[in-house]
């Protein structure tokens, strides 16, 4: 692979010289990525995720605002990049996605199922958790990642989470290890961040919601597990299950110390 | 109904920036659903940008535009506070009109 | 291969600090996490939850790189997986490599999301680069540009060809590359057809 500056490098005389036919694959991606990043319609869920979380719904007509994100009840800024952490209400762990649906349930009064009825958005028929996702966690944008794993749920899910991240199974015996435990690889044209090294997790996990142009959709952390999971030939990992938040405790702890910067724009 | 656009202006010795994002689907009427039965196109055809009713682009759109478009253009004459405008009109004549303030 | 260092004591310290004091064993995480995931899984098309019980050969790869498999157990594995090898009764294991490259092109099969009537693929070019033409190639395995022509298709190559398709694991322990005879992914004659595309002379890989 050709580190990212280089390939900046090798974009810019390529401009120079307009000579494309020395372009490489790497540096014509960059230079895509480059173009998307101007104007990310991420923004468009963020507005709806604002709208939302203040909105009275539900059979209590409720809003979610005071619902607590672990830092009191209302407390959006810099809420995610906390998570997921232990819920003494709950008295369990929660990443983002579940502790919505939590709210949902106990200030709108929803019930779980209809609450999570749709939650990965197709064109028209958004997700309202994906929308409140983008918000939620624009206003963590530039928080330092800290999840503190300080209860022993938390430390628990942790372990747990690792031991999922290199658990082999299905027909292709596929582990989130086989892509995603070495640096500098890639499958296609994809690069692969190293998530068992601090510098890929970081980068990964600070980057994710997104707004994924190839189906003009945001996607959340929950969607972008459960596609994973997919691809590795698995079953449909549920939403909100405690295997997910296990996953997620241990691929958010590893970024800690780096600044969190989504919603990003992807691919 | 159509979500809002989200739209930024900004002035700067003269020439305003005016930043655009559009919710829309944008099908191409190429693509095929699941059952293999083509999905009808759905696109924004026009899109107009006004400075105090005053229109400052005008542009025809077709099927070769990304889902959920973003625009960017400059323009001279704004001043800060004045108001932009921005129109897009669908192929199914469904319309939708935001507006902001030029900072 | 992958090189495996032996960082044992660093990799234990580093869980023991990131989980607590209060961690579980070893064994009993591992066991822990399965009941997470039988409870966390539904099934859905094709993917049933058998999926996530292992066989041996899982169980004993599911370990991070850091813990160095024994020499031992390395053997064991490779072993079993050698034992497990079919060849084609015919005796024949060229195939027809144009549909080697379709195969090899192919990333569909055994997703919930994928028709189970449909014939699955390999997806080779997801990890490895085979031709010149294609330049959108993975890096996950090694470069097999020029496989044939580097090793030429005497016997002995075609049934190594055929038989790392068919369970790569019989040749290297925990090998990141699904075992595609072995869990039924390819039919015999998809196997035939990718071993001939990387061994025929007239096969892109081989230009």
């Amino acid at each position: 692979m050709i580190p990212r500056r280089m390939a900046a490098t090798m974009l810019a005389a390529g401009v120079a010289l307009g000579a494309s036919a020395q372009s490489s694959p790497e540096a014509e991606i960059a230079k895509y990525r480059e173009a998307l990043a101007a104007g990310n319609p991420a923004e468009l869920w963020e507005a709806r995720g604002e709208d939302l979380w203040k909105q009275k719904r539900g059979p209590k007509n409720a809003s979610l605002e005071a619902c607590d994100l672990g830092k009191g009840a209302g407390v959006v800024k810099g809420a995610y990049a906390e998570m997921p952490r232990y819920f003494a209400d709950a008295d369990r762990v929660m990443d983002l996605e579940t502790r919505l649906a939590h709210c949902m349930v106990t200030l709108q009064g929803f019930r779980f199922e209809d609450a999570t009825k749709r939650v990965f958005g197709a064109g028209t028929n958004r997700s309202d958790f994906e929308s409140l996702a983008a918000w939620i966690t624009s206003e963590a944008r530039g928080t330092t990642m800290n999840v503190a794993l300080a209860h022993p749920k938390e430390r628990e899910a942790y372990q747990l989470g690792e031991k999922m991240f290199y658990f082999r199974g299905g027909p292709h015996d596929f582990a989130c290890a086989t892509c995603h435990g070495e640096s500098s690889k890639r499958i296609r044209l994809q690069d692969l961040p190293n998530l068992t090294e601090k510098a890929g997790a970081q980068l990964a996990y600070t980057t994710w919601p997104a707004y994924r142009v190839s189906q003009g959709e945001l996607r959340t952390f929950q969607w972008r597990l459960n596609d994973c999971y997919r691809q590795q030939r698995f079953p449909d990992l549920k939403f909100a299950s405690d295997a997910s938040i296990a996953l997620t405790t241990f691929l958010a702890r590893n970024a800690n110390g780096a600044a969190f910067n989504a919603p990003a724009i992807k691919r | 109904m159509a979500d809002p656009m989200r739209i930024r202006a900004a002035e700067r010795d003269g020439v305003v920036n005016v930043k655009i994002l559009m919710s829309h689907e944008m099908e191409t009427g190429q693509r095929k659903d699941a059952s293999g039965k083509i999905v009808p196109a759905h696109f924004i055809s026009k899109v107009t940008a006004t400075h105090q009713g005053k229109t400052v682009l005008s542009a025809q759109w077709g099927t070769a535009v990304a889902k959920n478009p973003f625009l960017e253009f400059n323009f001279k004459g704004g001043k800060k506070g004045e108001k932009i405008a921005v129109t897009w009109e669908d192929n199914k004549g469904e319309t939708r009109t935001d507006e902001t303030t030029i900072n | 291969m992958k090189t495996r260092t032996s960082a044992t004591a660093i990799f234990v310290g580093i869980a023991a600090i990131a989980a607590g004091c209060a961690s579980m064993s070893d064994q009993e995480a591992s066991q822990k996490a399965l009941e997470l995931m039988k409870t966390s899984f539904s099934e859905r098309g094709q993917a049933k939850l058998d999926r996530l019980d292992q066989d041996e050969t899982q169980k004993l790869c599911s370990k991070p790189p850091a813990l160095e498999l024994s020499k031992e157990v390395a053997t064991r594995i490779e072993k079993a997986n050698l034992d497990s090898i079919r060849y084609p009764a015919d005796g024949m294991l060229l195939g027809d490599w144009k549909s080697g490259e379709r195969i090899a092109q192919s990333g569909i099969g055994k997703q919930f999301s994928d028709d189970p009537k449909l014939p699955s693929g390999a997806n080779c070019y997801a990890c490895h680069q085979l031709s010149k033409a294609e330049i959108s190639y993975g890096t996950i395995g090694p470069s097999l540009y020029n496989y044939g022509k580097l090793r030429g298709t005497s016997e002995p190559i075609q049934r190594y060809t055929y038989g790392k398709v068919y369970n790569s694991q019989a040749f290297t322990a925990c090998s990141n590359m699904p075992r595609f005879g072995h869990n039924a992914i390819l039919t015999e004659q998809q196997m035939k057809d990718v071993t001939a595309l990387l061994l025929d002379p007239n096969s892109p890989v081989n230009q």
